[in-house]
């Protein structure tokens, strides 16, 4: 992968490029809806104005002062040091403010795009983990604190001319790290950051008892969900489709290749969670079922545009077989409670989708580029990301309080419900 | 317990970077980095461990 070439795009490339990013805020939609379905009825509301804020926080934090570390619009080295005798990209260097931006080349300007809606689906899949208990300002505060440094170091180092997109030109590994629909930049870091705000907020009350297993916290709204799952689909296509051409240089006869792997990996995780919960639970379910439709999405994300319609279904069926056996894990096993599922349907099929690029593209020693970057975004970003969330914790507390939890978010934090007419039940959960 | 599984993570990602610096034939690079995500994967373990060990706290 490299950063955008210095040769003019053919104006049709442009426009179609625009069309399909347009088409992308429609996985944003989507993944707000099943962040919001996934969630309690009494949290609804607030759950999705807080999609919408995060949306328009990272978009001004990003577009203002994040584009520039991450050097959209400007394709050179950025900040360098050397060691081993080669150079090392690690920072962007670009003007603040879009300063420049309409004497940028047109791909430069459709990068960016593309990254700035990037960041908004990151930033928006922590928001879905800490559901129905993290307060509306300290979810945009984390988000401004994605948008202006923590995104942008990523889409650095994978897009625009860091150092692992150089990864060929200085140690001859594969094609670089490959990630042409971001599975590393947004939902790997996303998945990451979700992980991070369910460690500093806790569970929900009454999730994990003094006695006995888990709690099952159900999502109030099924439809919302797959709905979302439909929208998602749409905004997928385009959004793997305008990756491969922005980041692989991919001609537009395989355009329609990438379109019909990315439907192909999703179609079969479905199909396999599907199978998984009907055998495990005697029939399917419809939330876990959802999962296992975005983690094939998200899989599809880093490797659509390289692998065969063959290794699509392959890596499909083991994201769906994979996920709800993982959201089992994590909540039963290992005490997480992740009500939208980051880290089972984005941060773990987005490292399989990954490791699946270089395991079934043609180029050599791509695997090992690919190891490569997985290293990079869990061996930094994790730790980076629990820090800096640490640190804003102490300034603007994550967590409601417990008398806001009992009541919701809804009441607490905006005055009134998603559902005014309908009955509140008392919450047997408190015991 | 948590922070340092955390501080353990990095470590592994430098192993990496040693891996491509160091080496030049393709067995030992996969190797070390191999050694880098172990390393990564551990310190995820140790922090994960120091999740499970303070949930004790959250249980209510």
């Amino acid at each position: 992968m490299t950063s955008p070439i210095p040769v003019a795009m053919p104006d049709s490339e442009v426009a179609l490029t625009l069309a399909l990013l347009l088409l992308a805020p429609l996985a944003i939609a989507g993944v707000a809806l099943i962040n919001t379905g996934l969630g309690r009825s009494r949290s609804a509301a607030q759950a999705l104005l807080g999609n919408l804020l995060i949306l328009a926080v990272t978009s001004i934090v990003f577009l203002v002062i994040g584009s520039a570390f991450a050097g959209c619009l400007n394709a050179g080295p950025g900040h360098v040091f050397h060691l081993g005798g080669k150079p090392w990209s690690w920072l962007g260097k670009g003007p603040l403010l879009l300063l420049g931006m309409n004497a940028a080349p047109a791909q430069s300007q459709l990068a960016l795009l593309f990254e700035s809606l990037a960041v908004v689906l990151a930033a928006m899949l922590p928001w879905g983990s800490g559901a129905d208990r993290w307060r509306l300002a300290a979810g945009a505060a984390a988000a401004a604190v994605m948008a202006a440094f923590v995104f942008p170091l990523a889409a650095h180092w994978i897009w625009n001319g860091g150092w692992l997109s150089q990864l060929n030109a200085n140690f001859a590994l594969g094609a670089n790290f490959v990630d042409p629909g971001g599975a590393a930049s947004v939902h790997v870091l996303g998945g990451l950051s979700a992980l991070a705000v369910i460690w500093i907020t806790g569970p929900r009350r009454g999730k994990f008892p003094k006695e006995g297993f888990s709690t099952a916290m159900p999502g109030h709204n099924a439809s919302y969900v797959l709905f979302g799952c439909f929208l998602s689909l749409v905004g997928w296509l385009a959004w793997n489709a305008a990756g491969a051409i922005l980041w692989l240089n991919a001609p537009l006869s395989s355009l329609a290749g990438t379109a019909l792997n990315t439907l192909l990996t999703a179609s079969a995780a479905v199909v396999a969670t599907f199978t998984v919960t009907r055998t495990r639970f005697g029939k399917p379910d419809a939330s876990l079922c959802a999962n296992g439709w975005m983690a094939g999405l998200v899989a599809s994300s880093a490797c659509a545009a390289l692998v065969s319609p063959l290794a699509s279904l392959f890596i499909g069926i083991v994201a769906g077989v994979a996920t709800p056996l993982l959201v089992e894990l994590l909540e039963l096993a290992v005490s997480i409670d992740d009500p939208s599922g980051a880290i089972s349907v984005h941060l773990a099929p987005g490292l399989w989708g990954l490791l699946a690029a270089g395991m079934f593209a043609p180029q050599h020693g791509q695997l090992l580029a690919q190891m490569v970057g997985i290293a990079a975004l869990l061996g930094v970003f994790l730790p980076l990301v629990y820090g800096l969330f640490m640190l804003l914790n102490r300034v603007v507390p994550f967590r409601v309080d417990a008398d806001g939890e009992r009541i919701g978010m809804d009441l607490h934090e905006l005055g009134g419900g998603a559902y005014p007419e309908f009955v509140i039940h008392r919450d047997e959960s408190y015991r | 317990m948590k922070y340092a599984g955390l501080f353990v993570m990095p470590a592994g990602f430098f192993l990496t970077l040693a891996a491509l610096v160091l080496f030049t034939d393709p067995g030992q690079r996969i190797a070390f980095v191999f050694c880098g995500l172990a390393v990564e994967g551990l310190g995820l373990g140790v922090a994960v461990r120091g999740h499970m060990a303070a949930r004790g706290e959250f249980r209510q």
